[in-house]
């Protein structure tokens, strides 16, 4: 799996940061999305796709 | 508007407290794009289908700024929250709102949150104490769902809880879109407005590191920060937004879980699900309020149905969570969903930026119940469980419990 993220679409609603903390973060100073694994372990996988689907901006893409 | 068109009337009347109106899923599969006849006698469109709502949403063309000359007013006393001066003061779109999205998203973070939840847990046990203490029945909604959300906001934006019975006075009038008259709201908005100002005055001259303070010291519009202006208004929509919205979810995620023991009875034996039970509590609230109404600023399409410019919409976030076409079984409650991309806190650019505190509280909440009141029942059968009317937010009267 190869997770990319949109910084310019992503809004800082913390969603996937709240599913999956270990693949998402988000920037101190602005909440923007931080990618931390950009091929997560597949014990990460069905929390990944689940970000993914909940981002209200879409910004979060899965290649698998 | 021809005679033989029926129009519908909206909000939709509805007696059932936690049930949604028959009519949602008629309009969703016959007609999805409706007219329908606002309290102010104005008519707008309502969407009601999961991806026509979350595309108007998210789509910049249709702005929230019903300040149109042609724009329809949703009540005759006005548009409450949804049109007064205030909103105009944040930018409603493009670059500059992304600016001050930013600026103020700082202090939502999901790692924020998380680091609020033993103080949040703290304040929600000792309001569950005071509760008990008082005795049998409870009332859940004024002893934990109100009280909690605002001394968490409060805190965050550092103004005196104590001050909390005038704020809920100045909200329920910006969120209320018929108990006050214009007169009432105009005042009402002005009290709020000097009382945020001179907050904001104060921590100019004594900063701490609340949320007001950090936006003063992000500097001008110039250095990249925001006017003192917008800090004011930004002060206010955060404390109505904190407010109300969280408070009565609460109430109505409770109120669900009891009204089917089992479900309450299931989260007792794993807790796990807690996370996965807020989400579907959030996507099965039948009872949101007015949805969300927008402008549209050139013509277009919903659905195959042509909108001229100059329409106003608005979306029903909670018909549209419960569109077959987007979520299986999407009239039962699947305590597991998951994904569970409900709509209820919108979508797009302006999808709200306090989610994750939203969503912390409600956890927290739900975690500190189960632990400390495993008992806990409804004390009245589900039948006379009563909604607010007239609220831009939806939510019970009164969410009277046992233990
Ligand atoms: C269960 C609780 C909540 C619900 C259901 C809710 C729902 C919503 C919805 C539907 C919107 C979109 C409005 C639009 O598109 O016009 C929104 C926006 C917003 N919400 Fe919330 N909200 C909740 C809690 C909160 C909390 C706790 C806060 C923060 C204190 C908050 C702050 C905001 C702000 C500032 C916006 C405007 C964002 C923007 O325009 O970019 N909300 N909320
Ligand atoms: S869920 Fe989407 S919008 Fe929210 S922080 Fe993550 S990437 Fe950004």
């Amino acid at each position: 799996m190869k997770v990319t993220v949109d910084e310019v679409k992503c809004c800082g609603a913390g969603q996937c940061v709240l599913i999956a903390p270990e693949v998402f973060d988000q920037r101190d100073d602005d909440g923007i999305v931080i990618l931390l694994e950009s091929e997560p372990g597949e014990d990460q996988y069905s929390l990944v796709r689940e970000a993914a689907a909940v981002c209200p901006a879409l910004a979060i893409e899965i290649a698998e | 508007m021809s005679q033989h068109e029926q129009v519908l009337n909206y909000p939709i009347p509805n007696d059932a407290a936690l049930e949604p109106p028959a009519e949602w899923a008629e309009l969703r599969s016959k007609c999805p794009v409706a007219h329908v006849t606002l309290p102010s006698g104005d008519q707008a469109t309502l969407l009601t289908r999961y991806d026509d709502v979350k595309e108007v949403l998210a789509d910049p063309r249709f702005t929230r700024q019903l300040s149109a000359p042609d724009a329809a007013r949703l009540s005759a006393e006005g548009g409450g929250v949804f049109s007064s001066d205030l909103a105009q003061i944040i930018p409603d779109g493009g670059e500059e709102h992304q600016h001050w999205r930013r600026l103020v998203s700082r202090w939502f973070t999901a790692k924020r949150m998380n680091a609020l939840r033993p103080s949040m847990a703290k304040t929600a046990e000792e309001l569950i104490d005071d509760m008990v203490k008082r005795g049998v029945p409870g009332d859940l909604k004024a002893d934990l769902g109100f009280p909690l959300p605002v001394y968490v906001i409060c805190d965050m934006l550092g103004v005196p809880a104590a001050d909390r019975d005038r704020f809920s006075y100045w909200s329920d009038t910006m969120l209320n879109l018929t108990r006050y008259t214009q007169a009432e709201i105009e005042a009402s908005q002005l009290e709020f407005f000097q009382y945020m100002s001179g907050h904001v005055a104060a921590k100019r001259a004594a900063p701490d590191d609340d949320l007001l303070s950090g936006l003063i010291a992000a500097g001008t519009p110039e250095e990249g920060g925001l006017s003192d202006l917008q800090i004011q208004v930004t002060g206010i929509a955060l404390l109505v937004a904190g407010h109300e919205t969280t408070a009565n979810m609460i109430g109505k995620m409770v109120a669900m879980l009891l009204a089917d023991r089992s479900r309450w009875e299931r989260l007792l034996a794993d807790p796990s699900l807690i996370r996965t039970t807020v989400e579907e509590s959030l996507r099965l609230d039948a009872n949101s309020g007015f949805g969300l109404p927008r402008y549209l600023r050139e013509e277009t399409e919903v659905s195959g149905t042509h909108l001229p410019k100059g329409t106003t919409v608005v979306c029903s976030m909670a018909a549209a969570n419960r569109d077959e076409s987007a979520f299986e079984a999407a009239d039962q409650m699947d305590m597991t969903r998951s994904p569970n991309p409900h709509l209820s806190f919108g979508a797009g650019a302006h999808s709200c930026l306090g989610q994750a505190l939203a969503r912390t509280e409600l956890q927290v909440v739900l975690e500190v119940l189960l632990r400390k009141l495993p008992t806990l029942d409804l004390a009245v059968p589900v039948a006379e469980l009563e909604r607010v009317e007239g609220l831009a937010v939806g939510g019970l009267r009164t969410l009277p419990v046992r233990w």
